[in-house]
């Protein structure tokens, strides 16, 4: 139940939105209507993605490549799926705390969640605003910063729940 | 031994629980993209050198909808003169911090992973754009 508070909520504030300003209510639907046509595919497969690694992928797997011993390769595993990764960063978090129950690491999941920020099929419109020297610039330290975030989150996330990981 | 049946229910379990989540992100995003014209987003900078970095980087983490949208803000910005730190910071504060997906991330990744990691991603984008300005002056492009 607790998981329909917010949806409860915004359909309690678009009811609000449609007596007060109509036009504003119907521009917000039209939107919805077209970020879910984009959005389902995606999360569709994170759905299939779920089924499958439940299915093939057991736990002291998970530990191996995502858990406290996967090491460097965790790292790379997290930047490089972080951005490979399509679609919005909201419909990866199912996926995630799928993997957070079977063993991935904090720092992975949010070194993945930072790299979703990378998007290598707009690089090139980045390109064309900011030059290629910015755009190479600012994703290189983008991928770095992942690492810092990724270890910090984890540091505090992790220590005030008692579970610190190095 | 494979066992579809509890990989399937664990699945149902999953979509049951999520996706009403995610619909109300989606929900949240939608209204704040049809109310808040794009052109309102340059109206908010001061044009002080110090605070809006700051700006940006709230503006961004604020905002939401498809990245090219902040690259198209973005570049409107450096024409009408705001700062290339504050764009940067406004860029990546845009795809790195989420406060309308933060429900969601709660919900479904814990709250304190998820306010902790947003609020490091918010700093963070500070200080990267900085250094991607002042790297990008050492090598001589600006």
């Amino acid at each position: 139940m607790r998981n329909y508070y917010f949806v409860g909520i915004m359909i309690a504030i678009y009811l609000m939105v449609y007596f007060t300003f109509p036009s504003l209510f119907y521009e917000a639907v039209l939107q919805t209507y077209l970020i879910l046509l984009s959005v389902i595919p995606i999360l569709a497969l994170v759905f299939v993605f779920i089924f499958l690694f439940d299915l093939f992928v057991k736990p002291d797997k998970i530990g191996t490549y995502l858990g406290q011993e996967a090491g460097a390769r965790g790292w790379i595993f997290s930047i490089v799926a972080g951005i490979l990764s399509a679609g919005p960063i909201y419909v990866w978090y199912p996926l995630l705390s799928d993997l957070k129950e079977k063993g991935m690491r904090t720092s992975f999941m949010s070194t993945f969640l930072y790299n979703r920020s990378i998007k290598l099929p707009l690089l090139p419109i980045m390109i064309h605003y900011f030059g290629v020297t910015y755009t190479l610039i600012l994703t290189l330290y983008m991928i770095i910063a992942s690492v810092v975030v990724g270890y910090i989150t984890e540091i505090i996330v992790d220590d005030t729940s008692g579970s610190r990981h190095t | 031994m494979l066992n579809f049946k509890k990989s399937a229910r664990k699945t149902l379990n999953t979509i049951n629980q999520s996706f009403p989540v995610v619909f109300g992100v989606v929900m949240a995003i939608s209204l704040l993209i049809a109310a808040v014209p794009e052109y309102l987003y340059s109206r908010i900078f001061t044009g002080n050198i110090l605070i809006d970095p700051l700006v940006g980087s709230f503006i961004g983490s604020v905002a939401a909808g498809n990245p090219i949208t902040s690259y198209v803000i973005g570049g409107e910005l450096l024409n009408e003169g705001v700062s290339l730190v504050a764009v940067t910071a406004f860029l990546l504060s845009w795809v790195t911090v989420g406060i309308l997906n933060l429900p969601a991330e709660m919900d479904l990744l814990g709250k304190k992973f998820a306010l902790t990691r947003n609020i490091i991603c918010f700093i963070v984008a500070f200080f990267v754009a900085i250094l991607t300005v002042t790297t990008l002056g050492f090598i001589g492009e600006i």
